[in-house]
């Protein structure tokens, strides 16, 4: 079966409410407010009604949701591992950059 | 149906204790978990070595799987023999809350699909289920830089939850046509809604959710809407400055190199980078001198004339 879609681009444009956020992961607000307190989102805006969330919180939530699920990581330790794996994304890229420096030298 | 030998997934000895299947497929999970592992064949590995545990930490599950002996190497033909589970019983419990939907035809020959916990996608993770809604799942797609600089339409085929006749959970091919917008970018969601697993008791259908990956270019390194590019110059365009060719997603273009540029220099080429209808990438050149290697007498005596009328000292900084 193939079906031609329409889709939804989820991109740095994208702001959320709270209550958007929690129709679209499926989650409710307590969890939300339990990812703030833990430093996983920051959403802007001073109180709940206010808040707006970036889409890139949407896969912070996302991700936070199946390393608890699937690695029963506590919320601490899923802060801990989402600040690691950015790093890792960081230092993959340089790496990446490094050995196409260190290719053409060799090449040279 | 290939017959699978659970022990060599979780990578552990026949005889191995409870607590061993439970340490090996803990250290296994947190390796392959595709969130962490950015490998492709990762999310596959992910899902076998949760397959093995469902079976391996079920005592009764176990002993049954068992009794296939050493015979079977992986890989084999495998047909289960008839009431080969005779003895047995499985009443249900200890499934863990992994995803048995997408486990594999050699899991289901021997404990059926109605073994299967749920209905949900290994990497779709806990959802709270307040209504019949179905679940949304979650799935990556691998696309060229060029896909995204240019936009496209593109097929991919998943496998998709749904129910069958009877109302056991089935997994079917699902071809999607996308239409890749312009300008997504790394680690970027297209959600398609409705097209998730279906709704129990006339509830409607979860969301997809696709998670944009680039295939790996040969010279081009993405960096969120950033193209960086490491681009060789000689040293004399990088003494005297010069128009060179460089090349960027939309094609050729000349860019301008100043005079006294050296390795590492950073220069930037406005809007060629991964541009959306609202949001602007550029592109970065990082610049590479390059030295050549004297071909002939005539090359060396050109550097050698170099090395007498110009005083030039690298290592000063070192103090030498």
């Amino acid at each position: 079966m193939t079906t031609d879609l329409q889709c939804t681009i989820i991109d740095e444009n994208c702001e959320y409410s709270l209550r958007e956020l929690c129709n679209l992961c499926k989650i409710h607000a307590q969890f939300v407010q339990d990812l703030i307190d833990e430093g996983i989102l920051s959403p802007h805006g001073q109180n709940p009604q206010e808040w707006k969330f970036a889409a890139i919180e949407i896969k912070r939530i996302q991700v936070s949701i199946r390393l608890q699920t699937d690695l029963r990581i506590n919320l601490p330790g899923t802060a801990l591992a989402l600040d690691l794996l950015e790093e890792i994304e960081q230092l993959r890229r340089s790496k990446l950059r490094l050995e196409q420096l260190y290719a053409l030298e060799r090449k040279s | 149906m290939e017959f699978k030998d659970y022990y060599t997934t979780l990578g552990i000895d026949r005889n191995a204790t409870q607590e061993e299947v439970k340490r090996a497929y803990r250290k296994l999970a947190r390796k392959y978990h595709p969130d962490i592992n950015k490998e492709d064949s990762a999310e596959q590995r992910f899902k076998e070595i949760g397959e093995a545990y469902e079976v391996l930490q079920d005592v009764e599950k176990r002993a049954a799987y068992n009794k296939f002996g050493k015979d079977w190497k992986a890989g084999q033909d495998f047909k289960p023999p008839p009431d080969w589970d005779s003895g047995f019983e499985f009443n249900g419990g200890g499934y863990t809350e992994t995803d048995a939907s997408q486990f594999s035809d050699f899991f289901e020959s021997l404990f059926g699909a109605q073994g299967r916990g749920g209905q949900q996608d290994p990497f779709a993770g806990q959802q709270t289920r307040y209504s019949g809604k179905g679940q949304d799942l979650h799935a990556k797609i691998i696309i060229r830089l060029e896909d995204s600089y240019h936009g496209s339409k593109q097929s991919f085929t998943l496998q998709r939850p749904g129910v069958d006749d009877s109302g056991h959970v089935v997994t079917r091919p699902h071809t999607l046509q996308v239409t890749i917008p312009k300008g997504i970018t790394d680690g970027q969601q297209i959600r398609l809604s409705g097209q998730g697993a279906p709704g129990m008791g006339g509830g409607t259908s979860g969301d997809l959710f696709l998670e944009v990956a680039f295939a790996k270019h040969s010279y081009f390194v993405p960096d969120a809407r950033n193209i960086m590019l490491t681009l060789p110059i000689s040293p004399w365009e990088a003494a005297l400055g010069a128009s060179v060719p460089v090349p960027t997603l939309g094609g050729t273009v000349d860019l301008k190199i100043p005079p006294n540029s050296q390795t590492g220099k950073k220069l930037r080429l406005k809007g060629r980078g991964l541009c959306s209808a609202k949001l602007s990438g550029d592109q970065y050149i990082t610049l590479a001198i390059m030295v050549p290697k004297p071909a002939n007498d005539k090359d060396k005596e050109l550097y050698n004339s170099m090395k007498e009328t110009m005083s030039f000292n690298p290592r000063s900084h070192l103090g030498v």
